[in-house]
């Protein structure tokens, strides 16, 4: 297995990622955004995407880069110090992921950055796949999906859509759900955009009777878990990288604020109730991040055998950053609370990157099962 | 893998198969098995005298040593190869001993030449074991605040003060010890690294019971003990703290290692062992078990991540502090967790929970308390300002 370090090429795709981020995705990016209602700048990700971030985990022949999830996690973790607000987990990571096993020729629209693509799974509070309700009857080579999911994230501004639909069995089984590639102009789909705390696309889809084929079918009819399993554990491991980057995002901020702000005739770093908060977030920080750096490790060298792994950093990392916003707040006292202020963003979306893909508890579950509690 | 380090894999297979003696394959590593040596040592067995004789004539019980004092001269990388052929031959460490963990490295990094050759080889043959004595009963946290001191009397020092939390002092040959050889200058500036031979007349000790039971430590008492001054001190006179400092970052990385308990791959059902069902159906104990394994797992890909960082040469150093912090506290959790889920069975001395809970609750006080590691991370690590 490959060490626990960035390689000499991750260490320079890391510089140019933080070079190109910190000029054209800053903070102030993305309060712009926020303000403007908008919740990412397309030519934003048209310029990722020349420089191959779109295509990050597409191959080459279909004119990817084909970089691996390790590049992967470095690119999610350095857009998550700044909050750069893009598409890059539903599409470059988990749309990717899904159609490379089977081929599809629409990787090369999703390198492009023309296909922008989100995965419509949940029906529910809490992420499940196995309990999916909405129905896809079928009918010769035909089907009919009728039902709702919510919390789809990028599910207003993508024109395609990964769509897992119960084929037969029911609500709860692991077997009888099939996923399909659809557009997103179908007949028949309604989309109501939710008012995301995050500043981001999150929306609700309403399918009524839309008409798919067996050519949208990816993977097998009845079998539709094992297509997306492995797009879900990509996309559960850059949404890691993601948090831990916005972990060390809201650390560094804060940690400045320490080094600079006085009270009572002292810098508050010199206090040693905060000091011991900041050496403590720093454990928790680095920990985690031996985790994320794990988890590309293995989907890299066995992604059959990863899902502990990323389920480890996807815990993990919610952990963490739940930790880091916090304290962030904290420490920076009344001006943390201020919207003017920048803390609130990385709360707000450490929030939201906590819930999406499966939360604390759906991930600990999985790691402590395999380790027999 | 270069064919050398290939090669230097067969050779040293096939030396520990010729030479472990069977009855030692496998065998559990506790009190009862460990080797440590010295003076006054009885062997376990016939067993554990050959291994310790041949791992020796080898150079193999201090692998990275140069030669010339008994080491066996090996590369980082035979050295770990070493360890990994050790491992899967279920072989057990031929000789361990604070010589081979923290005066060695000191010697070889601060000694003279005279000094080396007189004690490295006698640590290598594990002829002499060493105890360590920093702490004093007015210098816990605040380590330097040394006030066992050596008065220089011509020929020798002349040596008054007491040491705590000296480790198997009453079963060592010699200390080495932190003593004050300036009172005059600043606290991290008087101090000595002494090497005493525990033989000396005023030298004696007296175990410390622990809340856990009995204990490896002692108190260390020394009565106008006379050491000659011809190489006492190791380093220069009165800089003892920069040996003392360059060693307590071994110690941490050591006892943080140890908080892991994930190096042999115990999880916390295995250490649990049979679970009452009522323990095992309270959600809170299942709740607090999950979340120490996630935080097991992720500690201990971190201390691999360490590992790979100071193997690339990218110095870890002040972060060593998280290692220990992060290691002990999560240590302490564990126990806590075992002696839930056993319930009221483990508190009983005999069920054999209560000793090793009792124990952990040092972990993070030995070696620099938890919330010294947090001040070293605050400003070495983080350069948070100290006013």
């Amino acid at each position: 297995m490959d060490k626990l370090l960035d390689s000499d090429d991750e260490v320079m795709l890391r510089d140019a990622a933080r070079g190109f981020l910190d000029e054209n995705a800053p903070i102030t990016a993305f309060r712009a955004n926020r303000d403007a209602g908008r919740p990412f700048d397309p030519g934003l990700w048209a310029e990722m995407a020349r420089m191959g971030w779109a295509g990050v985990l597409v191959p080459e022949e279909s004119g990817g880069a084909d970089m691996g999830h390790r590049a992967a996690g470095i690119l999610s973790e350095e857009m998550g110090k700044t909050l750069a607000a893009t598409p890059f987990i539903s599409s470059a990571v988990i749309a990717a992921t899904a159609l490379r096993e089977t081929g599809s020729d629409r990787l090369a629209e999703i390198s492009g950055g023309d296909a922008l693509y989100a995965l419509a799974i949940d029906e529910h509070v809490k992420h499940a796949p196995t309990r999916t309700a909405l129905e896809a009857r079928q009918t010769g080579n035909a089907f009919r999906l009728s039902g709702r999911k919510c919390f789809v994230a990028d599910g207003s501004t993508a024109n395609r859509l990964l769509v897992l639909a119960r084929t037969s069995g029911a609500d709860g089984e692991d077997q009888g759900l099939t996923l399909f590639d659809i557009g997103a102009d179908r007949a028949g789909l309604s989309r109501a955009t939710a008012n995301s705390i995050d500043a981001r696309d999150f929306a609700t889809l309403d399918f009524d009777n839309v008409d798919a084929t067996g050519d949208d079918v990816v993977g097998d009819v009845d079998n539709g878990l094992a297509a997306l399993a492995p797009a879900l554990r990509t996309g559960q491991a850059a949404l890691a990288a993601e948090l831990g980057g916005l972990s060390s995002g809201i650390a560094a901020i804060t940690l400045g604020y320490l080094k600079e702000r006085k009270q009572f005739d002292r810098t508050i770093g010199s206090f040693q109730a905060l000091q011991h908060r900041a050496a403590h977030l720093f454990a928790e920080i680095e920990v985690t991040a031996s985790a994320i750096a794990n988890a590309g490790r293995v989907l890299d060298a066995d992604p059959e055998t990863a899902q502990v792994a990323v389920s480890l950093a996807k815990a993990r990392a919610s952990q963490t950053a739940k930790l880091a916003v916090m304290e962030g707040v904290q420490m920076h006292g009344g001006i943390g609370m201020t919207d003017e202020y920048d803390a609130g963003f990385f709360m707000k979306r450490a929030r939201v990157g906590t819930e999406w893909l499966g939360d604390y508890g759906h991930h600990a579950a999985i790691v402590a099962a395999a380790r027999g509690v | 893998m270069s064919d050398n380090l290939e090669s230097f894999r067969s050779d040293i297979t096939a030396w520990i198969a010729g030479n472990l003696p069977s009855e030692l394959q496998g065998i559990a590593r506790n009190e009862e098995t460990i080797c440590w040596g010295g003076r006054n040592w009885r062997f376990a067995s016939d067993a554990q005298r050959l291994w310790l004789e041949h791992c020796h004539a080898k150079g193999l019980t201090c692998p990275r040593w140069p030669t010339e004092y008994g080491g066996g001269g090996l590369s980082r990388d035979e050295e770990k190869i070493f360890r990994e052929e050790m491992l899967n031959a279920g072989a057990p460490s031929p000789l361990e001993s604070f010589g081979i963990w923290m005066l060695g490295p000191a010697l070889l990094k601060f000694g003279t030449p005279e000094q080396k050759a007189e004690h490295l080889p006698d640590i290598t043959a594990g002829r002499i074991r060493w105890c360590q004595g920093y702490s004093e009963p007015g210098a816990g946290s605040d380590l330097a605040n040394v006030q066992t001191k050596a008065e220089d009397m011509g020929d020798h020092w002349r040596v008054n003060g007491q040491k705590i939390w000296t480790s198997y002092a009453d079963k060592a040959d010699k200390i080495f010890a932190l003593v004050r050889t300036d009172r005059d200058a600043p606290k991290h500036l008087g101090i000595s690294f002494m090497l005493i031979d525990m033989q000396t007349p005023g030298v004696s000790t007296k175990p410390i019971r622990l809340i856990s039971g009995a204990s490896p430590f002692c108190e260390t008492f020394f009565d106008n003990v006379k050491v000659p001054k011809d190489g006492a001190i190791v380093g220069e006179q009165n800089r003892g703290w920069d040996v003392a400092k360059y060693l307590l970052t071994h110690e941490r990385e050591m006892i943080g290692g140890g908080g892991g308990g994930l190096l042999s791959g115990s999880t916390l059902a295995d250490m649990i062992g049979t679970m009452d069902a009522d323990a095992a159906a309270d959600p809170v104990i299942r709740a607090e078990a999950m979340e120490l394994e996630v935080d097991a797992m992720a500690f201990a890909l971190t201390m691999e991540r360490y590992r790979d960082m100071a193997e690339a040469g990218q110095g870890v150093g002040h972060a060593s502090a998280m290692l220990k912090y992060y290691g002990t506290e999560l240590n302490k959790r564990r126990h806590e967790i075992i002696m839930s889920a056993r319930g009221s069975d483990a508190l009983d001395w005999d069920a054999g929970f209560a000793a090793n809970w009792l124990r952990t609750k040092a972990n993070s006080i030995e070696g620099g308390t938890s919330e010294v590691m947090l001040d070293i991370i605050s400003k070495r690590v983080l350069d948070l300002p100290s006013k």
